[in-house]
């Protein structure tokens, strides 16, 4: 198999991708909606006694990181492959010179861009529009976020792995979605969140608690970042271990 | 040398033998088909051959490669058409078949091939969008893009209308005459007269008979039968006692007899040796369905 088969396929994948606008959009654009509508009303722009003395954008932003990476990562990506698989487009793939893993190599990099995408446009204009302080930390930011990337994706293939049915993919993947966003800080902005909740949280992908760090707080947590690297360790371990191609 | 070979081919699942021992070959050029019930064990022989399945036992050959271990090598030169298998809803004809193209060496030119299988005016629709006979037409497509030496078609035509059927059989015909060889899975009888060069009927994960068409219905016991009012009479035993009778049954001043091989030039040079002419002569040939259903009625498992 030569290196264009490859390019044409992640071509026709990037374009197939691009045909569900509205995939798209929910996942790299609702954070930024999200944060300009927030950022839209003027006490959430003032820094309070109750945010430690930093506004509520400040401390909410991180959690917004989340949901880009929850979305492609735990639904778009794994209900895809088990689509793929329930229709025999792998089994198809398995007969040609293409190894179907590179299908799974292409699907899983135009995930991983679109995250990255629309989290880099958060932060862009969470600092830009309105003034959130650029992460603190850019090295322990860096590391977080390849760290917490991967684990919500390992996470996602375990989906695609263990899920026999498309259906089964969306019902593990929006129960991911709601827990990881929940943790996160999505839902109930983490001050409001009981302690033992913030604790736990700390230690469920991606890792608000420690993008938190790195871009307001001290710098790394690396006892969260190793616990996040066990997790996308062992789920790709366990992802590869059970998926089926058929 | 044959470009498929299957010596005593066997595949188990738990306690269920799907294949009991099938061999078979199909030779450079040839199309072979395989016939049988459903449940005969002829999808998981093309499926070991293809090498999506792996054999509990015997041999198989394609191009001298081994479908387990010479699997990347095998899949440059086979070209498969699988029963059932989808494309993803928004791909188009054109994006699917330049994209299948890609994956080949020296794949042919997509475009031909798609107005050659009648795709042309559908080559911006979507998959979804497709009829069944339209993605037919399409995996086959598909199965030839990459200019296979050896071709597996698994249930060619159906889903297509009649004149779609025998246009696709015109089309198999003319890659055979490009040198491709051939093996098709069938339910269409008249598909395997007309295309096939010898069939392999399968029943209960054996074979059961391999020749041409013609040769499986000639050789088969009352595959043949003739009408004919003698113009003198004549005793039956005259008839019996050649080799190509099986029956000889009289109705009224006509005669029905059933036989087999070369049944006409035996019966009547026997009654020109007595003076008899046959009057109202009649041929009646068993069609090849006929034969496949008496065959695969007489194992016991299907009794």
């Amino acid at each position: 198999m030569s290196t264009s088969a490859t390019a044409v396929l992640a071509r026709t994948e990037a374009r197939l991708f691009l045909r569900e606008p509205g995939t798209v959009l929910l996942a790299m654009l609702l954070p930024t909606v999200l944060l300009l509508g927030l950022g839209a009303v003027p006490a959430l722009r003032e820094p309070a006694p109750v945010f430690g003395g930093q506004t509520f954008l400040t401390i909410f932003t991180p959690s917004l990181l989340g949901w880009s990476l929850a979305f492609l990562a735990l639904q778009t990506m794994p209900a895809g492959l088990v689509t793929y698989r329930e229709k025999g487009i792998l089994r198809r793939l398995s007969i040609t010179p293409v190894r179907p893993a590179v299908v799974l190599q292409v699907q899983l990099a135009l995930n991983v861009a679109t995250a990255v995408l629309g989290m880099a446009l958060m932060v862009v204009v969470a600092v830009v529009v309105f003034g959130v302080e650029p992460p603190r930390h850019p090295l322990a930011f860096a590391v977080t976020f390849v760290i917490g990337t991967a684990s919500m994706f390992a996470l996602g293939l375990l989906v695609a792995a263990l899920s026999p049915r498309a259906k089964a993919a969306a019902g593990w993947g929006t129960l991911g979605l709601l827990v990881t966003q929940f943790f996160g800080g999505l839902y109930l902005p983490k001050f409001l969140l009981p302690e033992i909740v913030i604790r736990v949280g700390e230690f469920v992908p991606p890792g608000i608690g420690a993008f938190q760090s790195a871009w307001t707080g001290d710098g790394a947590a690396p006892v969260q970042l190793a616990v996040l690297a066990g997790v996308a360790v062992v789920a790709t371990v366990a992802a590869v271990r059970f998926f089926r191609w058929e | 040398m044959p470009v498929i070979e299957v010596d005593h081919l066997r595949k188990t699942y738990g306690d269920h033998v799907a294949v009991a021992d099938v061999s078979f070959d199909v030779e450079e050029g040839e199309i072979v088909g395989i016939l049988g019930a459903n449940g005969a064990g002829k999808t998981t022989t093309v499926e070991c051959i293809e090498g999506l399945r792996s054999p509990d036992g015997g041999s198989i050959s394609v191009l001298g490669l081994d479908p387990q271990r010479d699997r990347a090598a095998l899949r440059r030169v086979l070209g498969v058409q699988l029963q059932a298998g989808e494309l993803p809803e928004r791909l188009r004809v054109a994006e699917a078949v330049e994209l299948f193209a890609a994956f080949y060496d020296d794949p042919a030119d997509p475009k031909q091939l798609i107005d050659r299988w009648g795709l042309g005016p559908k080559r911006d629709t979507a998959f979804r969008d497709l009829s069944g006979g339209q993605r037919q037409r399409l995996s086959i497509v598909l199965a030839l893009v990459g200019r296979p030496r050896v071709a597996i078609l698994d249930e060619l035509t159906t889903g297509l209308d009649p004149q779609a059927r025998r246009d696709a059989w015109a089309a198999i015909e003319q890659i055979r005459d490009e040198g491709v060889s051939v093996l098709l899975v069938t339910h269409i009888m008249e598909e395997a007269e007309r295309l096939c060069d010898r069939v392999a009927v399968f029943d209960a994960g054996r074979v059961i008979a391999l020749d041409s068409p013609a040769g499986l219905v000639a050789g088969f016991a009352g595959g043949q039968r003739l009408h004919f009012r003698p113009s003198a009479p004549i005793d039956d035993s005259v008839l019996q006692l050649l080799p190509e009778v099986d029956s000889v049954v009289r109705r009224g001043t006509a005669m029905e007899v059933g036989g087999r091989g070369e049944l006409l030039t035996a019966v009547t040079s026997a009654l020109a040796r007595h003076g008899i002419v046959p009057t109202c002569l009649r041929v009646e040939q068993a069609r090849l369905d006929d034969v496949v259903v008496a065959l695969t009625a007489r194992t016991p498992e299907n009794v």
